[in-house]
């Protein structure tokens, strides 16, 4: 009787264990859902292509404003944050360009450093 | 290559010389862009003349100009405190005169800070401004010891609500800019502008045209530059010092 009982009890805990599993398969880490753009602002490029190649745009455009002093391409990241602002919590509400480069880098782990110098709130007036 | 080029060649080459040459490979697809975007010249200087004999020894408009354009202000704690100008007291032992000068970047032609600085981020544009790329400034501040005017600060504390044309964070060197935001723009930088409304001490423009605001101003009298034993061939001069 004690081994049926004993039996029992690991059955029940692999019964547990399988759950647990099958809930961590399941329960994957939700994917990110980046801030919508401001209404009737359109982007620099396809959605796709930003998507992938974005940082290669800002890093080509950051050197030719910074080094040659070619203003007004469409790649700089004071555009980004014109139409990416979005209310941000950590921010007491303001609007600031987090809500929406933070949600894809904290799920892809990327740990960028832009906004430890860059402005993070759109500039009054500048909407694209 | 030979010295006579076939006339077809020069014919092309003339066309893709020319100011706006745009060369179409394919529909949407261009080899070459035209100027649609300013470049900061190699053919110009940029400089600045301070005027002492009209610079007021209590006016700090210059300071508070470029604090409030750039976002830098201090926090009450001069040892850290980032400052891109100030305003410095030169005293004569002798006869007891004095002047007020503003010491700011003196955007050098040959600037030791661009010299020492061991990853290339101190650089010098082809118009002569002399910037920090903060991307890859690694905060050594070997170029705040190389600097013989002390123009240079370094940023000991985080930043918040920066300007969007001043980017400044912490861990990096930063100085005078000469308002490159502003001056690529067609503008002047904001301590001339400022200076303008009180003594009109600042004069901005292009050391390499006789014929511009500056190059009159130098042509009206002597200017020198701060300590011409080091051969730095600033771009900031003074006059009446």
């Amino acid at each position: 009787m004690r081994l049926v009982a004993a039996f029992g009890a690991v059955a029940a805990g692999l019964i547990a264990l399988v759950a647990v599993l099958a809930q961590a398969a399941d329960g994957r880490v939700p994917l990110p859902k980046p801030a919508k753009a401001t209404a009737g602002t359109q982007c620099v490029e396809p959605a796709a292509e930003m998507r992938r190649n974005h940082m290669v745009h800002l890093e080509h455009q950051r050197d030719e404003t910074l080094r040659e002093g070619i203003r007004g391409k469409k790649h700089s990241l004071r555009d980004c944050v014109s139409c990416h602002a979005a209310p941000d919590p950590k921010a007491g509400g303001q609007a600031t360009a987090r809500p929406f480069c933070d949600a894809c880098h904290a799920y892809a782990a990327v740990t960028i450093d832009c906004f430890g110098c860059h402005a993070t709130k759109p500039e009054a007036g500048r909407a694209r | 290559m030979n010295g006579a080029a076939d006339p077809a060649r020069r014919d092309f080459l003339a066309r893709l010389g020319g100011a706006a040459a745009t060369l179409a490979l394919a529909p949407g697809l261009t080899l070459m862009a035209g100027p649609a975007e300013a470049k900061a010249s190699g053919g110009r200087r940029w400089g600045l003349l301070i005027d002492l004999t009209r610079c007021a020894s209590g006016c700090e408009g210059c300071v508070k100009a470029c604090g409030e354009e750039n976002g830098w202000a201090g926090a009450g704690r001069p040892a850290t405190d980032a400052q891109w100008i100030r305003k410095v007291t030169v005293k004569d032992r002798k006869s007891g005169a004095s002047a007020g000068l503003p010491v700011l970047c003196q955007h050098c032609a040959e600037p030791p800070c661009v010299d020492v600085c061991p990853t290339g981020a101190s650089f010098k544009r082809a118009d002569g401004v002399v910037l920090v790329d903060k991307h890859i400034c690694i905060g050594c501040r070997y170029c705040m010891m190389a600097c013989p005017f002390g123009a240079r600060s370094f940023v000991h504390e985080d930043v918040t609500d920066q300007k969007p044309h001043a980017p400044r964070g912490k861990g990096t060197v930063e100085s005078c800019t000469l308002c490159v935001h502003r001056i690529d723009k067609g503008g002047q930088p904001a301590c001339v502008e400022a200076c303008a409304k009180e003594g009109g001490a600042m004069i901005f423009g292009d050391l390499n045209d006789p014929q511009g605001a500056l190059g009159k101003a130098l042509a009206r009298g002597l200017a020198a530059r701060l300590r011409p034993d080091l051969a730095l061939g600033q771009g900031v001069l003074y006059r009446g010092l």
